[in-house]
């Protein structure tokens, strides 16, 4: 069963007909062309396909395409270009926060909805006081960064380039 | 990046000149390369362990719309060389493991594949199967290699009248877990055939795709600009790439994309045997080592022999006058085990790392000490002289930095609320592997640039930098005027960049390149000069013994209550040579640490004997270290001239950072808890199980 | 995955609609859980009714102080609801834990309490299962149980649920509200879930086609006072091995006045420690105590091959959470 469709990916509207059994992420990779988010294990496991889906980070591996008529889609794409980096992005090349790049995408977008969900408040599992602010500290960013697996292991400089921006 | 002009190229700190591109996912990866009506490939795998396929009914997927091709053992697609059982896929209806090819379909569609896949109905007869590997198996055989068993002294005298340390440790079956699955995009366009792949090697993919399907090299062409990890499982061909080449033939003119699901990678994108490692140690009272032995079983496929010379680096750790090693295999019917980071070194050093610390506690001698007090000379079996050796400078330098001076050896002393805290050392070592035969092009460009190309890889390493600065500083131009090609077998052959050979064989062939193109070009060279060279032997590579070493250093937390274990702080301080970029170099050794990390606490493919199945083949069932499980990691490295490894001066670093700091991680556990884990990986129940038993016997 | 029909639900009276009668439907919310066991093959539904904006996704307050959460609610807003945080810490705490910052994004409070097993086996349709395939034996008995049941199981199956906020919520004796082709109905999340007993395809008492709408928490000074201790593999991103819910009021002569247990990983549902609460009822807040209440819980434990562990897990785990929370604010 096909149905018609429109994802505003990273601002732009892409009107396309999906299977019912397609994902977000297949429909981006597969459909448009939108490569940036990856596929790393295809079950909500790794975190490497991570977007910002009308603003929240999620793991559209496991979001059906049909279910997001009219979503608002934003990529690592969308958020910088090579030439005009988001600032996560340029925190991520300063302090060499990835490796084989693979997962890297995902990070950046899961970092971005982070510091969105910091800024709102959001407590975590390690925050130790649930109704004091947040102060983003080295352990509460690799709490809520823990979604986004990394091989190569670079935690530890996604941390640093994270804590760059932490509020 | 400018301010790789102002210093010499070569050991500049410049940021990855391919990061824009990874971090706006500008990088394509194998499946990403835009091509008109791909079609997909999906596998189908066997469910019994052994035995073999009796009947396969795909009618019900080929009935539906959008399925191109099934493919079985039956007919069979005819493979020129099906010598190595691995890629003789679809060759016979015999099952080797349980989740191994043994068909495929082919659709216009990822759902459409994924659905047909699953209306395949397959029938097997199963024979009886064994995955479970034990010391006392009844096939267990000594391979046949050189180095299978070595003897150096008598190691049983000297460790008589008893073995100070005799103890045995267990690591698991791993998995490399490249965050990439293993992926081939293959395109037949008349006789000539075009793969996209996920590789750690486009020329290895190339003679070995070549062969099976009996090719001329020229007419497989592979491209791999981005690898998303490999870790050594990307570093031969596997057999997802052959049915991918297979399915390409199936539907000709079309390109088929086929990546492997994250269950699928789990048994066909190989992995690390599990082992069991006997350690003895004989020593005099003051810590003199008088024998080492070291006796390792591991599995294989029972249809092929894979060995890991896992006690390879107890052969030159430490001095002693009798030094023993031995290997042992049990045949099994499980999927074929393959490399993984540092192959051999990461479970042998884990086990050796371990015995010393418990000989250290055992004679009440300091862990740091007592390495120091084995530091051998020369390298104990061959005599030959060390290229370089600074196990000692890293241990020192490390524990100054560390903060180990006045450490209280005695466990479980030191509590911190919940927290039972404790600090532990390992060494590390790995061989200077240089791989020869690699060439590489020269070419000055009407920009003012030079195109320097080689069929090198970046699988995470960090090569489209690092390689660039190699090359200018081998032409002697700034960073700027080199345009680096890697990664497609249009350029000039280079081996597969196994043992942390890359940059030290690329490296050596773009200085033998380089000094080819000046000798001809001279510094002032016109448009359009080119040459292609590679380097000739290293001479000094019979007459040294070459390794890179290092010393890790742990501090753990263990929660009293619950056994969860914590890694608060990890140092490494390590002697590599020259450093070609530190900030890449910094990664790459702090990834090994962390993986090294991983390996202690968290990794390990669980078997079900009864269905020879894998049970945790999913990144929720085979923990990876995730960002929590990660503190304060930091590598360092000593100044170290190294004149004899190669041109450059480098060790190589991919997989040292990995050897070693498994054990750190365990002797600081015994150090917290006073309970020595001698299986890996040391989950929370081992800890309580553990305490169970201790308070038990008191 | 099977082809099947999508629809849209409007509302609840129209999901409800659209999946009476029809044995092949099911809803979608989230997904976080269903489409990766439709990926799997382990659901094979002919029809989705997604209700992720039918379903409300409101917090609102309960006369009386309690609040009622909308089942759509996501599990990130639910945690990160200032009211949620203040009057039961430990439901916050239980959602944080749980998955990642992303899948809690999309995770419903209605679908969380509808997950099911991580059982490995049950995971593998290629592999017996009799929660999967009822009939078919279970897998687990003798192979790898380190995650599996202690308390409660079967021979039909030792799988345990998987959730975190359902073990928060039961400590809290939520109410589940739910409607179904006859109505609304309201059920005690205790009567929720169930035990695999030898019909272990069924997680809970819910009927085919009925859908949960809301969660009511009731008013409850104590669960102020009260957290949610995980223990499992990782530090982060990982399922329990065990883990335990926990509030206390103590009298004034530091005895406990109540006191609220759940265990999550011990069970096929989320475990009410009933046993322990009235060990703890009137005796004075000592180590001896907290481990008198986790030995009587635990003493029924009937632990598989590779999981005995769990028993000291859980005892430990209770203790431990048993001394912060009566720790003197002070000492803590």
């Amino acid at each position: 069963m096909d149905i018609d469709i429109t994802l505003h990916v990273d601002g732009e509207p892409r009107s396309l007909s999906v299977d019912t059994r397609t994902t977000v992420l297949d429909a981006l990779r597969e459909q448009l062309g939108v490569t940036a988010p990856k596929k790393g294990c295809d079950h909500g496991q790794c975190g490497s396909c991570t977007c910002l889906v009308d603003g929240r980070r999620v793991t559209t591996c496991l979001s059906l395409a049909v279910a997001h008529d009219g979503a608002q889609i934003t990529t690592a794409a969308g958020l910088g270009s090579e030439r005009d980096l988001h600032a996560v992005q340029q925190a991520f090349v300063d302090h060499d926060g990835f490796q084989c790049g693979y997962c890297t995408p995902g990070q950046i977008c899961s970092a971005v909805g982070m510091l969105d969900e910091a800024r709102s408040g959001f407590a975590s599992y390690v925050t130790a006081d649930l109704t004091a602010g947040v102060v983003l500290d080295a352990d509460e960013i690799r709490e809520r960064m823990s979604g986004n697996l990394c091989r190569c292991g670079a935690y530890v400089n996604i941390v640093a380039a994270i804590g760059e921006l932490a509020p | 990046m400018s301010d790789a002009i102002a210093t010499r190229p070569l050991g500049a700190d410049v940021g990855r000149l391919d990061g824009p591109r990874k971090v706006t996912g500008a990088a394509i990866y194998a499946y990403e390369h835009p091509l008109t009506d791909p079609a997909y490939v999906f596998p189908l795998l066997s469910t019994a362990a052994r035995g073999r396929v009796v009947g396969i009914d795909a009618a019900e997927a080929q009935r539906l719309p959008g399925v191109l091709a099934v493919l079985t053992h039956e007919p069979a697609p005819k493979l020129a060389d099906t010598s190595n059982p691995e890629l003789a896929v679809l060759q016979s209806p015999a099952i080797h493991f349980r989740g191994q090819i043994v068909g495929a379909v082919v659709a216009e569609s990822l759902e459409i594949g994924a659905h047909a896949a699953a209306l395949v109905c397959i029938e097997e007869q199963a024979s009886e199967h064994d995955v479970v590997l034990r010391v006392d198996h009844p096939d267990v055989f000594k391979p046949d290699d050189d180095e299978t068993d070595t003897a150096h002294g008598d190691a049983e005298a000297g460790l008589c009248p008893a073995a100070t340390v005799d103890a045995t440790y267990t690591t698991p079956h791993q998995h490399q877990g490249a965050m990439e699955p293993h992926t081939s995009v293959a395109l037949w366009s008349d006789d000539t055939l075009r793969l996209y792949e996920s590789t750690q090697s486009v020329h290895g993919v190339r003679e070995t795709i070549a062969e099976v399907f009996g090719l001329r090299a020229e007419q497989v062409e592979v491209t791999a600009p981005f690898v998303g990890g490999g870790f050594g499982s990307k570093g031969e061909v596997h057999a997802n790439t052959v049915l991918a080449v297979m399915a390409a033939r199936a539907v000709p003119g079309r390109p088929v994309k086929l990546a492997l699901t994250r269950r699928q990678v789990f048994t066909l994108g190989s992995h690390r045997t599990p082992t069991i490692q006997r350690v003895r140690l004989g020593a005099d009272a003051s810590g003199g080592l008088l024998a080492i032995t070291h006796d390792v079983w591991a599995h294989t496929s029972r249809v092929q022999v894979y060995i890991d010379q896992i006690a390879a680096a107890t052969r030159m750790m430490y001095a002693a006058p009798s030094i023993a090693t031995t290997h042992r295999l049990a045949p099994l019917d499980v999927p074929f085990p393959s490399w993984m980071r540092a192959p051999s070194e990461a479970p042998g050093m884990y086990a050796l790392e371990c015995a010393i610390d418990e000989l250290a506690v055992a004679l009440r001698i300091d862990a740091i000490e007592l390495r120091i007090h084995n530091d051998p000379p020369a390298d104990p079996v061959s005599g030959k002289p060390w290229s370089s050796r600074n196990l000692v400078a890293c241990l020192r330098q490390g524990a100054e930095r560390f903060g180990w001076a006045g450490r209280d050896p005695a466990p479980r002393r030191r509590r911190d609320g919940r927290w039972l805290a404790g600090t532990g050392v390992a060494g590390s070592t790995y061989p200077v592997f240089h791989t020869p035969g690699s060439q590489a092009r020269v070419e000055f460009r009407a920009d003012g640039r030079y195109e320097v190309s080689i069929g090198a890889m970046d699988v995470g390493t960090g090569t489209w930098t690092s390689l660039a600065q190699v090359a200018a500083e081998a032409l002697g131009v700034p960073l700027e005027r080199v345009a680096l090609q890697i990664g497609d077998t249009a350029l000039p052959y280079s081996h597969v960049p196994g043992g942390s050979a890359g940059i030290t064989s690329w490296g050596a062939t773009l200085f033998g390149a380089a000094r080819a193109f000046r000798d001809r070009h001279g510094d002032d060279p016109a448009p359009g000069d080119a040459v292609t060279a590679g380097a000739p032997d290293n001479p000094a590579e019979d007459a040294y013994a070459m390794h890179a070493f290092g010393a890790h250093f742990a501090e753990v937390r263990v929660d009293a209550d619950t056994g969860e274990v914590r890694v608060p702080r990890m140092l490494g301080v390590f002697a590599i040579g020259r450093v070609v970029n530190p900030r890449t170099a910094r990664s790459q050794l702090i990834g090994g640490m962390t993986f090294g990390l991983s390996m202690a606490l968290h990794e390990e493919v669980v078997m079900d004997a009864a269905l020879g199945a894998i049970v945790t083949t999913d990144l929720a069932g085979y923990h990876i270290a995730a960002n929590a499980d990660v503190g304060d990691i930091d590598a360092a490295w000593i100044d170290e001239i190294d004149p004899h490894v190669n041109a450059m001066g480098t060790k190589g670093i991919g997989e040292l950072g990995i050897v070693g700091s498994a054990a750190a991680i365990a002797n600081a556990v015994f150090h917290a808890t006073g309970i020595r884990v001698r299986d890996l990986p040391i989950t929370p129940d081992k800890l309580l199980r553990a305490r169970v038993e201790l308070s038990a016997r008191a | 995955m099977k082809p099947f029909e999508y629809e849209r639900a409007a509302d609840t009276g129209g999901a409800v609609a659209a999946l009476a009668g029809r044995r092949g439907a099911a809803y979608l919310a989230g997904g976080t859980n269903l489409v990766d066991h439709m990926k799997l093959g382990i659901a094979s539904p002919e029809l989705l009714v997604d209700v992720s904006r039918a379903l409300d996704a409101r917090i609102e307050e309960l006369p009386g102080g309690g609040l009622r959460i909308g089942a759509g609610v996501r599990n990130a807003d639910l945690a990160a609801d200032m009211r949620v945080r203040k009057r039961y810490p430990a439901l916050a705490r239980a959602l944080l834990s749980g998955a990642s910052g992303q899948l809690r994004n999309l995770a419903t409070t209605g679908g969380n309490l509808l997950q099911r097993t991580r059982c490995p086996y049950f995971q593998d349709p290629t592999t017996p299962c009799n929660k999967r395939e009822p009939g078919s034996g279970c897998s687990a008995l003798d192979g790898h149980t380190r995650q599996h049941a202690i308390l409660g199981a079967s021979q039909h199956c030792v799988a345990t649920h998987p959730s975190d906020m359902a073990v928060a919520m039961l400590a809290f004796d939520a109410v589940v509200r739910v409607r179904g082709a006859g109505g609304l109905r309201e059920i005690a999340i205790a009567d929720l879930h169930r035990l695999p007993g030898d019909v272990p395809q069924r997680d809970t008492t819910l009927e085919h086609g009925e859908l949960i709408t809301d969660v009511d928490l009731p008013s409850l000074e104590i669960a102020a006072r009260s957290t949610y201790r995980k223990v499992r593999d990782r530090a982060s991103y990982a399922f329990a091995l065990v883990s335990v819910a926990a509030a206390v009021e103590l009298a004034s002569d530091d005895t406990f006045a109540d006191v609220r247990i759940a265990f999550g990983g011990l069970a096929h549902k989320p475990w009410r420690a009933t046993l322990a609460e009235d060990e703890l009822r009137g005796r004075p807040a000592t180590e001896a105590a907290f481990r008198a209440a986790a030995h009587a819980e635990l003493a029924a434990a009937q632990p598989l091959r590779d999981n005995a562990f769990k028993i000291a897990m859980a005892s430990n785990a209770l203790v431990a959470t048993l001394r912060e929370l009566t720790m003197p604010r002070a000492a803590r």
